[in-house]
């Protein structure tokens, strides 16, 4: 394919996220393999691979819940970084340089809570973990901690009931409320979030990760155990966050449909390594991802590759 | 009857303190599963620190008027307590955090010995006495010579106790501070990837809990008139008892714990024998455990999947 001008592509041009060369290995185990790929800003961009293909691994480096064993994970606020200022942010040891119009941030030196509060990367997890001995309401506030706590200067302001408090205060339950309609959770919001059915409980995760006000929202397996009139709406909900906020959005999901449907941009794991990466139409036919898929063993790829590498003309 | 409401009387004074006592080993259980069995050291550490300002203020500073040489105690004990259980937690037990389940809590009985100790060696074995503070009493009941009393000094407790728990009730259920503390004590985790500060969440529960720890220890000093480097052990069981019969983990559990075995070792001394009182404290701790181990306000406990 050498000769084809190659389409120019979001990811490549404005990426919100450049995970480079990362590793990630528990004792002899490689989970995750020299992963390279970049995350385009507005764009939906799918991590699939079999099970076990080190996904999850790849979002908890990403979140700061691992620290990896090799590699740098650039986040960009506002535009990418250019070269001299990458190179300066690595070499200086810092976690991040932050300017007037654009910030950068490596993730792989920042400690879990700062991944969120300052880099503005929020998740959701596969099996759920809202908090449900709260109400569906003060999980939705508890995600705007930080927004407060700056603004009450460390809770003494906030004790005493002080103006910019309040009106901080206000400011975090009108968010609260606009992501609750969002969901159409609003005559759920006093309840426990344990009482809550499953699919209104994954709303609530992506209700709650967004109002920690991200603009790079990971999530993991959003559709899982959802029925499909859920998963339709899922997509809408998704959708809509990109449109509405323009906020970058990753997720892993095993349910093609929702891959297919919605996301510019794809990612294939197998084994802890990149085996395919571009729109979902290239990838749901590269014959390595159907391979991965079907469980072909190693030879019949080759055999594949060969045939695909002769009518290309290139050689592999 | 007179005996009874005299009783009644000593007894939820009593209870106040143990429950503001309890509060910090419910709160610390709560968010990092660990009994902190220095909380009653803290506690007593509290009351020679109120002692130690009492005295300055009384007769360095000259301050006459005992109700404002009071609140200035109040106000340098809560803050040296709080300092000090900061610094506790920040030497002893976070670097345990990762560690296996039962290190932090060797640790704290480590901690409970060294602050008695360090009190023992530094203040002297014997009891310390403060010259009374209030000793004006209203009579409230008067039958054939005995007088049912209420003292100012029981009134001041438990006032006291009672606004300093709605604060702190305010400050747990609606503040930013108290969400971030529930939410950490129900997926730590999680909480962090939310932007909150776990440390810092976890440092300030120990704070409030030395804080509250410091106002039953001046309010005791107060009371008893005395502090004694031993003084922790006791009270410290005691209101750890009152956290597990009113469901440790829970807040108004503990309150309602303190109350209860207040009432219970006074009553107890009042009508049986007064050397069991604190085997009658104690029998409950047993009771509690074997027949409602969630205790009266806690939830059971679910194991998680």
């Amino acid at each position: 394919m050498a000769e084809m001008a190659a389409p120019v592509h979001n990811w490549d041009q404005d990426p919100i996220l450049e995970v480079q060369h990362l590793f990630m290995r528990f004792g002899g185990l490689v989970a995750v393999n020299d992963l390279s790929f970049k995350v385009g800003r507005g764009d939906i961009t799918a991590l699939i691979g079999p099970n076990g293909a080190g996904k999850t691994t790849v979002f908890n480096c990403i979140t700061g819940f691992y620290k990896p064993s090799e590699g740098r994970l650039v986040l960009a606020h506002g535009r990418a970084p250019t070269e001299e200022e990458l190179a300066a942010v690595t070499l200086n040891g810092e976690r991040a340089l932050v300017g007037p119009d654009a910030g950068v941030y490596l993730l792989e030196r920042m400690p879990d809570y700062k991944v969120s509060g300052e880099a503005k990367v929020a998740r959701t997890f596969q099996n759920i973990r809202l908090f449900t001995g709260m109400t569906v309401l003060e999980n939705l506030m508890v995600a705007q901690h930080n927004t407060l706590m700056v603004a009450s200067g460390y809770s003494l302001k906030g004790l005493f009931g002080l103006p910019s408090w309040n009106s901080a205060q206000k400011q975090a339950t009108e968010r609260a409320k606009y992501w609750l309609d969002k969901v159409g959770l609003t005559e759920r919001a006093d309840d426990p979030a344990g009482d809550l059915p499953y699919g209104a409980q994954r709303r609530l995760e992506i209700a709650r990760a967004m109002c920690s006000g991200p603009i790079l929202l990971c999530l993991d397996e959003p559709a899982a155990g959802l029925n499909p009139r859920e998963s339709l709406e899922l997509n809408e909900l998704l959708r809509a966050v990109r449109a509405e906020h323009g906020t970058s959005i990753l997720l892993i999901e095993h349910d093609m449909s929702v891959v297919m449907e919605i996301s510019d941009h794809v990612v294939v794991l197998d084994y802890g390594t990149k085996i395919s990466d571009g729109t979902p139409e290239a990838v749901k036919h590269d014959p390595r991802v159907i391979a991965a898929y079907l469980g072909v063993d190693e030879d019949a790829v080759e055999e594949v590759e060969a045939v695909l590498d002769e009518a290309t003309g290139t050689q592999s | 009857m007179d005996v009874f409401v005299q009783q009644l009387i000593n007894g939820l004074t009593l209870g106040s303190i143990y429950g503001l006592i309890a509060i910090g080993y419910t709160m610390v259980f709560g968010i990092i599963g660990m009994v902190n069995f220095a909380h009653g050291d803290v506690f007593m550490v509290s009351s020679f620190i109120a002692l130690i300002c009492f005295l300055l203020v009384t007769t360095v500073m000259g301050i006459t008027s005992i109700f404002l040489a009071l609140a200035i105690v109040l106000v340098v004990a809560m803050f040296f307590t709080s300092l000090t259980n900061w610094a506790i937690e920040r030497v002893a037990y976070r670097p345990l955090r990762g560690s296996f389940r039962l290190a932090p809590m060797i640790s704290a009985i480590g901690m409970s010995i060294f602050l008695a100790n360090f009190v023992q060696v530094s203040q002297g074995p014997r009891n310390k006495p403060v010259p009374p503070m209030i000793t004006d009493v209203i009579v409230i009941m008067e039958r054939d010579g005995y007088q049912v009393t209420l003292a100012w000094k029981q009134i001041i407790i438990m006032v006291l106790t009672t606004v300093l728990l709605a604060g702190f009730w305010y400050l747990v259920q609606k503040t930013s501070l108290g969400r971030a503390q529930r939410a950490v004590e129900q997926d730590r985790k999680m909480a962090a990837l939310l932007g909150i500060n776990v440390d810092h969440t976890i440092s300030l529960t120990f704070v409030i809990g030395a804080a509250l720890a410091a106002v039953a220890g001046t309010m005791y000093l107060m009371y008893y008139g005395v502090a004694n480097f031993a003084d922790g052990f006791v009270p410290g069981v005691k209101a750890f008892t009152a956290a597990v019969l009113g469901g440790i983990g829970s807040l108004p559990g503990a309150v309602l714990g303190g109350l209860l075995i207040g009432l219970i070792e006074v009553f107890w001394s009042a009508y049986f024998s007064i050397e069991y009182k604190d085997v009658a404290a104690f029998s409950i701790l047993a009771i509690t455990l074997i027949f409602l181990p969630q205790g009266l306000l806690g939830r059971p406990e679910v194991e998680k999947v």
